[in-house]
């Protein structure tokens, strides 16, 4: 147990909970705005898992990080297009269609995997970091929260973004009035289908950057099923926040630091099996939820697809 | 008002019109198959794009699944477990209620009567044995099912996020006991002891089916009929379709609420233990085959309909198993089976759309 509570321990465990946390921020907050704008993205898995993989083949064969976050963002959209012709133009159940885009692209995209790669799991190189000045100088915090990836910053900035847009843009209050009450959108004269559309091709497209996260800087190659479930987490994280972005990053961060748990006490060679520890941020919202819990606060109209003149 | 008001709304529309507007039996078909056929075209040009005989691939699923003695025993062996996981669905969605926590009531009702069995059946003989293993399993997933029924009974916190947050609990949980408590000393894989073969359930005549397949349709049967035929059936029905409605008639929303996140949990449970008791026999580590999130959209395709939901039940069960041989002998990863399942519910949701339309406008 010396080792445990070391500077170096400390460092390692805050930097992995910042790496493990950024995949679930971005599903989280993408999550966050398909869910204020009416629209339950199940889905968001397979827009992960997705996203993973057009971001690892873009890096791979590119050799640019940045040119697979950018293939791996456009992946997430485009099964998050398939998912607004099909939930918000026609209209279809958002379980179902979100369900079956999860399994589908899970399937899909560990298919292609086998065919391209086989049984081979070729690694990128490790990505560079921005090193901030003068914050990142300050000990143990410093190299674990500000020596990562630009696009960790990015991610984290986005939080700022979203509450700016939800509070004070057109924009965030159309996504709000699609989810309360779209009837009320399309009599101002907004398109209740074009707004909830944007939500879910931006949910995607940040769920999609997330899972190209996780694959290209978080573990540095792609296995199938890698996302193991980080879209559900953000579905939970993006409920659990009720509308508030800044919510999203401490669940995130939460999350984090659990997950990072697991892998630093396998380092550390303590003998508990990982599945203890991965119980405990669950553990602790059940908790919360027990203790406090209050009604939700989720737009009246989530999941509910919109039919003009329907009653 | 939060979510639910979606599935009820389904559900009772559904209610009204059994029998879809003219066209009867024939279009009826027609509506099953052809978009199945639409979703092995479409599933048939991946394949091809990688490299790979789409015929080849369908013909080996069709022969491995469906029509070689040992790939149907197989396909209806499978179908146990997944026809109580239906059962269960059916139930929490009927009401409104979205359990999407099955995987973790699954797992839990699998390691309790995986725990119990074997010690059981040295203790008891093997007719007294197994119930108490079920009434086990199905005691456990109702209790893990209570926090997120009580929470949305009497918080009104959304069931969604709780269910979804106890099934990352359940596996977890189910893996802690499966690890470090229910361990058999006896082996260096970490699994619970094993059901020796004789002590499992029967199987059916000469057959490898196991009887958990009676079972389940039994169970599938009497969730339908509870659900369409009977005074209790019926609160539970309103209390999905209108769950304030339910307040002013004079229904204790809160106590269905439970009762039906039990009946719900508890069905699921009992597919784990069929599948540990009529088939497995063990749990090993990190086991967990994730029929919770496999059904679902079957059962919605079945429009909640318990016959229905038979049907996709079978259909999924000759697709994994045939996919599973596939992978063996054409190349194609077992995985490829999800891209077809996936294919198959959007398919089968258009064509539930286009017919509706089709209906709507006709009758205008």
């Amino acid at each position: 147990m010396t080792g445990l509570f070391s500077e170096v321990f400390l460092g390692a465990l805050l930097f992995g909970a910042v790496t493990a946390a950024i995949p679930l921020l971005l599903a989280g907050l993408g999550e966050q705005m398909s869910e204020k704008a009416g629209v339950l993205n199940i889905g968001i898995e397979g827009m992960m898992i997705c996203g993973a993989y057009c971001g690892f083949v873009g890096a791979f064969y590119s050799g640019s990080l940045w040119f697979g976050f950018l293939t791996g963002a456009l992946g997430g959209m485009a099964v998050a297009l398939v998912m607004a012709l099909l939930c918000v133009r026609l209209g279809l159940n958002q379980i179902v269609i979100g369900i079956a885009l999860t399994l589908g692209l899970e399937g899909l995209t560990a298919l292609l995997h086998h065919f391209q790669f086989s049984r081979s799991y070729p690694r990128l190189p490790a990505a560079d970091a921005t090193v901030i000045p003068v914050l990142s100088e300050i000990p143990v915090l410093g190299p674990a929260l500000f020596q990562h990836h630009l696009l960790v910053y990015i991610a984290v900035a986005l939080v700022v973004v979203m509450s700016i847009i939800y509070r004070r843009t057109q924009l965030g209050l159309n996504l709000q009035a699609a989810g309360d009450k779209p009837a009320a959108l399309d009599v101002a004269g907004v398109d209740v289908v074009r707004t909830r559309t944007v939500a879910v091709l931006t949910t995607g497209g940040m769920a999609g950057l997330g899972g190209a996260y996780l694959a290209n800087v978080g573990a540095g190659l792609f296995i199938p099923f890698i996302t193991n479930g980080a879209g559900f987490l953000g579905i939970v994280l993006a409920m659990l926040a009720r509308g508030r972005p800044v919510w999203v990053l401490f669940g995130a961060l939460l999350f984090g630091i659990c997950l990072s748990l697991t892998t630093a006490m396998q380092v550390a060679g303590i003998n508990i099996p990982t599945d203890v520890i991965q119980m405990l941020p669950f553990l602790a919202v059940m908790i919360m939820l027990v203790l406090f819990g209050r009604r939700a606060s989720l737009p009246a109209a989530l999941g509910i697809p919109y039919e003009r003149g329907a009653r | 008002m939060s979510v639910e008001a979606t599935g009820p709304a389904d559900a009772t529309t559904v209610d009204a019109t059994p029998a879809p507007a003219g066209g009867g039996f024939v279009h009826r078909l027609l509506m099953a198959v052809g978009p199945i056929l639409a979703a092995l075209v479409l599933a048939g040009a991946i394949l091809l794009a990688v490299g790979v005989d789409p015929l080849a691939y369908y013909g080996t699923v069709l022969q491995r699944g469906l029509l070689s003695p040992l790939g149907i025993q197989q396909t209806l062996t499978r179908m146990a477990p997944l026809l109580f996981v239906a059962a269960g669905l059916i139930v929490a969605f009927r009401a409104g209620m979205w359990n999407l926590g099955g995987d973790g009531q699954f797992l839990l009702g699998a390691v309790t009567s995986a725990a119990s069995a074997p010690l059981l059946v040295e203790v008891l003989p093997g007719w007294m044995a197994l119930p108490i293993a079920f009434v086990l399993a199905t005691a456990v997933a109702m209790i893990w099912s209570l926090v997120p029924a009580l929470l949305r009974a009497y918080q009104g916190v959304n069931e969604i996020i709780t269910t979804l947050m106890m099934t990352f609990l359940g596996t977890s949980l189910a893996n802690v006991l499966v690890k470090l408590v229910f361990l058999d000393p006896s082996t260096t894989v970490p699994q619970t002891r094993t059901l020796p073969v004789e002590d499992r359930l029967p199987r059916l005549f000469d057959t490898t089916i196991t009887s958990g397949l009676v079972f389940g349709l039994v169970a599938i049967i009497a969730v339908h009929l509870m659900m369409t035929r009977t005074a209790f059936g019926l609160k539970l029905r309103i209390v999905g379709a209108n769950p304030r409605a339910a307040i002013h008639a004079g229904l204790g929303v809160p106590k269905l609420t439970v009762a039906v996140f039990a009946l719900s949990a508890g069905l699921v449970g009992l597919g784990g233990a069929v599948d540990i008791l009529g088939v497995q026999g063990n749990v090993r580590a990190d086991w967990n085959p994730a029929y919770g999130l496999a059904v679902i959209p079957a059962v919605f395709l079945a429009r909640m309909n318990g016959f229905a939901a038979i049907g996709f039940v079978f259909l999924l069960s000759v697709l994994s198993i045939g996919g599973e041989s596939a992978a063996r002998r054409v190349g194609v990863p077992n995985t490829f089976t999800l891209v077809l399942v996936a294919i198959v519910l959007v398919m089968l949701a258009l064509a539930e759309y286009f017919d509706h339309r089709h209906n709507q406008s006709r009758k205008v």
